[in-house]
């Protein structure tokens, strides 16, 4: 089996718009949520979100661009900019070839949907424009990688709702570990921030009015968040052969399904995808140092998922950190998994464990070491990334220090 | 025909296609001028929406189309039919 390594990373979120200005938000402990700015907001009850703001897209894109990229699709095309020149990869021939795209989303271009929703059904429109189909449709964001970029090999995106980024990493994962190709280009993308993206989650009553406080007593629930994260993952050999920066290796994943509830989540479905992810890692419940949590600030998730981490760790559950950065950028849905990443290779890379923001009150059921409120510095070697999705599907990845 | 017509035609055009006006003419077609198949359904889109008409075009198949994108002339002919279909 070949050995996967990481050598670009790339993102626009909540908290800036590139890595270094994501890392540096994680470092400070700053919160990226705030009041959206979104057409018909006063119809919402919630009024908060992980928006990406100071974004227009004209400085990035031309016009004809424009008229066919979503915002989730503009995401991924600059966080893939970014991790893409990172690498300092150039796909052609034999090699462009093979490689692909694999990503993840889950509402792919809402915005699109919504804004012609609207035009039909209020504004009693009979002709919509004829890009509404490629731009809504959820591979939009992975073929125009592959056009942009000539990846001509397997590509395709992944939609498991909020695991989706860590499912399709996990494909990218499994391409390159089986010898199918040595470049993945992989993350996930989401813009739900929408009128009626928002309005479908309010309907749930999961949604925080004020904060996300994550394992906190006092959470009150989820904040959406948007943008993306890209990341290259490419065969170690090829990586070292060419002399590139390794920033982590990917060395574990596993998935499962609850098969019980579509959206209570499951301490067994949870603690069976953590423990599969160290098991293919051919590692040992005490090599693990930081756990980048779902930690969604749900009653239900944060702790179900301290309960399971508390199955599968033993005594050292209590030893290792566990930390959600979505108390910063909010729930990315479809691309937390991705942006959360970048976390986790901050915490191998760097040495700095991102923080639990807004937590204000310990729970009883949480009492995990969640690095509450402050980043810290502290040495790791391995680090596993959870998520959870709706419908009971679990992705966990692990990660080791390069 | 009718010049404003035949300017709000080139105008769309000229649009999509990134030229000035002045560079759409007449006997261009619509591969000298660079638009491709989606270019070709966002002119007709914008031509429909700039005269509130239908366009009689089937992308499956342009050439057995009742519109006739042959040139800009044609184009510009074929929607100065449709405008009068319309009044009339």
């Amino acid at each position: 089996m070949k050995r996967v390594v990481i050598t670009g990373q790339g993102t626009i979120n909540a908290l800036g718009h590139n890595v270094p200005a994501t890392l540096a938000a994680f470092r400070e402990g700053r919160c990226g949520i705030g009041e959206i700015d979104i057409r018909d907001v006063e119809r919402l009850s919630i009024r908060i979100g992980g928006q990406v703001t100071g974004y227009e897209p004209e400085d990035h894109f031309n016009r004809q661009q424009i008229a066919l990229y979503d915002r989730f699709t503009q995401f991924t095309l600059m966080a893939a900019r970014e991790a893409i020149m990172q690498s300092g990869l150039e796909f052609c021939d034999e090699l462009s070839h093979e490689a692909g795209v694999v990503l993840g989303t889950s509402g792919g271009g809402m915005t699109t949907l919504d804004e012609n929703y609207r035009s039909v059904f209020e504004e009693g429109k009979n002709r919509v424009h004829p890009f509404v189909v490629p731009k809504l449709m959820n591979n939009a964001a992975a073929s125009h990688v592959s056009m942009t970029y000539n990846l001509r090999g397997p590509s395709f995106t992944v939609a498991t709702a909020c695991a989706s980024s860590n499912h399709a990493m996990g494909q990218a994962f499994h391409l390159i570990r089986s010898g199918i190709s040595r470049v993945i280009v992989t993350g996930g993308s989401e813009s739900m921030l929408c009128f009626g993206g928002i309005k479908a989650w309010e309907g749930l009553r999961v949604m925080s009015k004020d904060a996300c406080r994550p394992f906190s007593a006092n959470r009150n629930g989820m904040v959406q968040g948007e943008g993306a994260a890209v990341f290259v993952f490419e065969e170690y050999d090829h990586a070292r052969a060419r002399g590139a920066e390794i920033l982590a290796e990917v060395v574990g994943f596993a998935m499962t399904a609850d098969a019980s509830d579509i959206v209570m989540p499951s301490r067994q479905g949870a603690a069976r995808a953590i423990a599969g992810a160290l098991r293919d890692a051919k590692l040992a419940p005490t090599d693990v140092g930081y756990i980048n949590a779902h930690g969604t600030g749900t009653t239900a998730n944060d702790k179900t998922e301290c309960a399971a981490v508390a199955d599968v760790f033993g005594a050292h559950a209590d030893r290792l950190m566990i930390s959600s950065t979505k108390s910063m950028h909010g729930h990315l849905i479809g691309g937390t998994g991705a942006v959360e990443l970048l976390a986790c290779i901050m915490a191998l890379k760097d040495g700095v464990i991102a923080p639990t923001i807004g937590y204000e009150e310990p729970d009883p059921e949480c009492m995990l070491d969640v690095v509450p409120n402050e980043a810290r510095e502290a040495q790791v070697d391995v680090v596993l990334s959870n998520a959870f999705a709706f419908g009971g599907l679990n992705a966990v990845l692990a990660l080791r220090r390069a | 025909m009718s010049d404003s017509v035949k300017d709000k035609v080139i105008a769309i055009i000229a649009e999509q296609a990134v030229l000035e006006p002045s560079d759409v003419k007449l006997d261009s077609t619509l591969e000298d001028l660079g638009i491709d198949s989606l270019g070709l359904v966002e002119s007709i889109f914008a031509i429909e929406e700039a005269f509130d008409i239908q366009v009689p075009f089937n992308a499956n198949d342009p050439s057995e189309s009742e519109f006739d994108i042959s040139s800009i002339a044609a184009i510009v002919r074929a929607v100065e039919g449709l405008v009068a279909d319309q009044k009339a």
